[in-house]
């Protein structure tokens, strides 16, 4: 019998028995159903975390005064300034896996439009800055070299900050704001930019020439940076590369003994993004393989239904035999059964899946990301299960001695 | 050569320490185009011999010769395609496929010789239409009669023209009427040239063979040709046969 009609008499089996066949797929729509859900989920916390990484900037790293604390890096206040400008020009100018670098002097300052006032963090860095955060304007135009040189009274403003001082049909550009009761002329409107990782808005957020700051808003030393350096690897794969070179230059610049630590700290935002990635992967996977175990069991409700069935259907398989049914056409038949069974409620499985993630991220608001692999590999787990679980019965039916299967009982 | 032949058959069962010889040593030879008819009282081995000549069973030990080839030395595979091709099997209990059309009972030996489709359902109407159902074609096995469905067997047992046809008592659980019926048709088979070997034990069924052979105790008590038509008698009770009983 060929293959054609090993299905046609399969389907007809299966069909001739619908509320049955459908509990017994059962199993299989709900583990299908299952690995589909977790993983979207999971994939789209990965993707999540992937986006506000990727909008910090993928190849960047920070670099602060002072050593390594428990619980994150320092270079807050009262620690010891140890990065000087001279050490950001030698950033700048002597490391080749270093394309930019900036300074980045913070501190929390109090702005006034004619309208409103908001306070927000005041940062002073230089144009390179918006570059290796890879942060655009929208309106207006960032500051330039000129402005850092001349200490110009010039400043650019984040999204949350100028919705907050400028009513909805005004444009700020042009128009002046206060810093700290100094006056400030707005030159551009920066790009959307999204949470950090650790939920702070980046957009709550206003620049000013780094010359400007320390004159104006905080009086700044003139040797050390009051604040971080900014630097773009060339490259997110060379950051280690990076943050080697970095580490070696400074410990060089400051004169440190072999055995001495490190009086100044880097962090790598590369690696820690592939750290969280990691840690969502991780918590995908555990979702997916609790699906897939869901996925077995569906697997063995097959099984279980299809024994019933050969039982159930000795006498059918006894005739079939006597008219001229190979084993293999038998084997064949059950083993078609299984696979069918276990498609079909792998497609319904696939259906039930997407709309469960749907519902799930309208509903709590989860991200979620469908992969084309992953519905692909449900499909094949499914068929697989089918093959591997309806093996054994299928066998045990093609096995039948002919007229022991007529007489049964 | 005959279109059969078995030599010293015998079929032994073992159920824990009783052993039930259900064939001691039966040989029997059928030429082509016969109509045999097996009688016997319940328990003389009728049915294992027919289960053995179908190939649906394996003699404990014993030849048998199928159309010249020995049935002992093929395999599951050629024991199938001899049962597909070469013999028809009807049962008393007509083992038709449930909620599934008289014409497709019929295809499913052809969905096995791997014919092909319109071919299955022209063949399968033909055989349908020598057994009288040549309107019944759709219908389900519930929604047919004792007499109806056993035609329905018949059919399936002969639409791959297999010469010879084997029936374990077909009228066993029908009324004299279809009985009748179902006879006639065993004999416009047979004058078609099929060879039928079939097991009964009403004497007016076995009337229509032109040879009667009488078992007991898994023995051949006789074989003896037969006049169709003419009344049919339990043979005399040879003493030098009926080794054992009383
Ligand atoms: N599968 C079996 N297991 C054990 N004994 C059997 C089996 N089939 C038949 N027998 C025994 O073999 C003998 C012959 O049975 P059978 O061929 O069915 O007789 P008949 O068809 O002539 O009535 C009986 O005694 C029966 O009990
Ligand atoms: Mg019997």
């Amino acid at each position: 019998m060929n293959l054609f009609e090993t299905i046609r008499v399969a389907l007809r089996a299966i069909l001739r028995n619908k509320t049955r066949s459908f509990l017994t797929t059962l199993g299989v729509v709900i583990g299908v159903a299952a690995v589909i859900a977790m993983v979207a989920i999971g994939e789209g916390a990965k993707a999540e975390v992937e986006k506000s990484f990727a909008s910090m900037g993928s190849n960047l790293l920070v670099i602060m005064s002072g050593a390594h604390r428990a619980g994150g890096a320092s270079g807050g206040s009262g620690s010891q300034l140890t990065l000087t400008w001279e050490d950001l020009e030698a950033i700048r100018t002597e490391v080749p896996s270093v394309r930019l670098a900036a300074a980045g002097l913070r501190g929390n300052a109090q702005i006034v439009s004619d309208e409103q006032n908001w306070s927000s963090q005041v940062t002073g860095t230089s144009p390179e800055f918006f570059d290796i955060r890879n942060w655009p304007t929208t309106d207006g135009a960032l500051f330039t070299a000129v402005d850092v040189e001349a200490a110009s009274k010039v400043v650019v403003l984040g999204q949350t900050v100028a919705a907050r001082l400028f009513s909805v049909g005004s444009d700020p550009v042009g128009q002046m704001v206060r810093i700290d009761n100094v006056p400030f002329q707005v030159v551009g409107v920066l790009a959307k930019k999204g949470q950090s990782p650790m939920g702070q808005d980046y957009d709550d957020a206003a620049f000013v020439p780094e010359s400007t700051f320390q004159r104006r808003i905080r009086g700044g030393l003139q040797k050390f940076i009051a604040g971080q350096v900014h630097v773009a690897a060339t490259s997110q794969a060379g950051t280690t590369k990076a943050e080697a070179e970095l580490r070696a230059l400074l410990r060089d610049r400051h004169r440190l003994a072999p055995t001495a630590e490190d009086d100044f700290s880097i962090r790598n935002l590369a690696e820690l993004a592939s750290a969280r990635e990691e840690s969502t992967r991780t918590l995908t996977t555990l979702l997916a393989s609790i699906a897939f175990v869901s996925l077995l069991v569906g697997g063995i409700g097959i099984m279980n239904i299809m024994l019933v069935s050969v039982t159930e259907r000795t006498r059918e398989i006894g005739l079939r035999m006597a008219v001229g049914a190979r084993p293999r056409d038998i084997l064949a038949q059950f083993l078609v059964e299984a696979f069918t069974l276990s498609l079909g409620g792998g497609a319904i499985g696939i259906v039930l899946g997407l709309w469960a993630a749907e519902w799930l991220s309208a509903k709590f608001q989860w991200p979620m990301q469908v992969s084309p692999d992953i519905v692909l590999l449900a499909v094949g787990f499914s068929a697989a299960v089918g093959v591997v679980f309806g093996l054994y019965p299928a066998r045990k039916a093609s096995k039948l001695d002919p007229i022991d299967a007529l007489r049964y009982e | 050569m005959p279109l059969l032949e078995v030599v010293d058959l015998h079929k032994i069962y073992t159920m824990g320490d009783t052993e039930v010889r259900a064939l001691d040593g039966v040989s029997l030879s059928v030429e082509s185009g016969e109509f045999i008819a097996v009688m016997g009282s319940s328990g003389s081995g009728k049915s294992t011999l027919m289960n053995l000549l179908g190939c649906l069973d394996r003699p404990t030990s014993g030849h048998y010769v199928l159309r010249g080839e020995r049935v002992s030395d093929l395999n599951r595979d050629e024991l199938a395609n001899a049962r597909n091709r070469l013999i028809g099997f009807v049962f008393q209990g007509f083992h038709l496929l449930a909620r599934t059309s008289a014409l497709e009972n019929v295809e499913l030996p052809l969905l096995y010789a791997g014919v092909s489709g319109k071919e299955r359902h022209r063949r399968s109407r033909k055989a349908l239409e020598l057994v009288g159902l040549g309107d019944r074609m759709d219908h389900h096995p519930n929604q047919m009669s004792g007499g109806q469905q056993q035609r329905v067997a018949i059919a399936r047992a002969i639409v791959t023209e297999p010469g010879l046809l084997l029936a374990d008592e077909p009228t066993g659980n029908l009324d004299t009427r279809n009985s009748h019926e179902i006879m006639g048709i065993f004999q416009k088979l047979s004058d078609t040239g099929m060879t039928i070997v079939l097991v009964t034990h009403e004497s007016d069924v076995a009337a229509w063979a032109r040879r009667i052979v009488w078992m007991r105790d898994g023995h051949v008590l006789s074989d003896e040709p037969h006049e169709p038509g003419s009344p049919v008698h339990p043979p005399p009770i040879d003493p030098g046969l009926s080794l054992g009983v009383p």
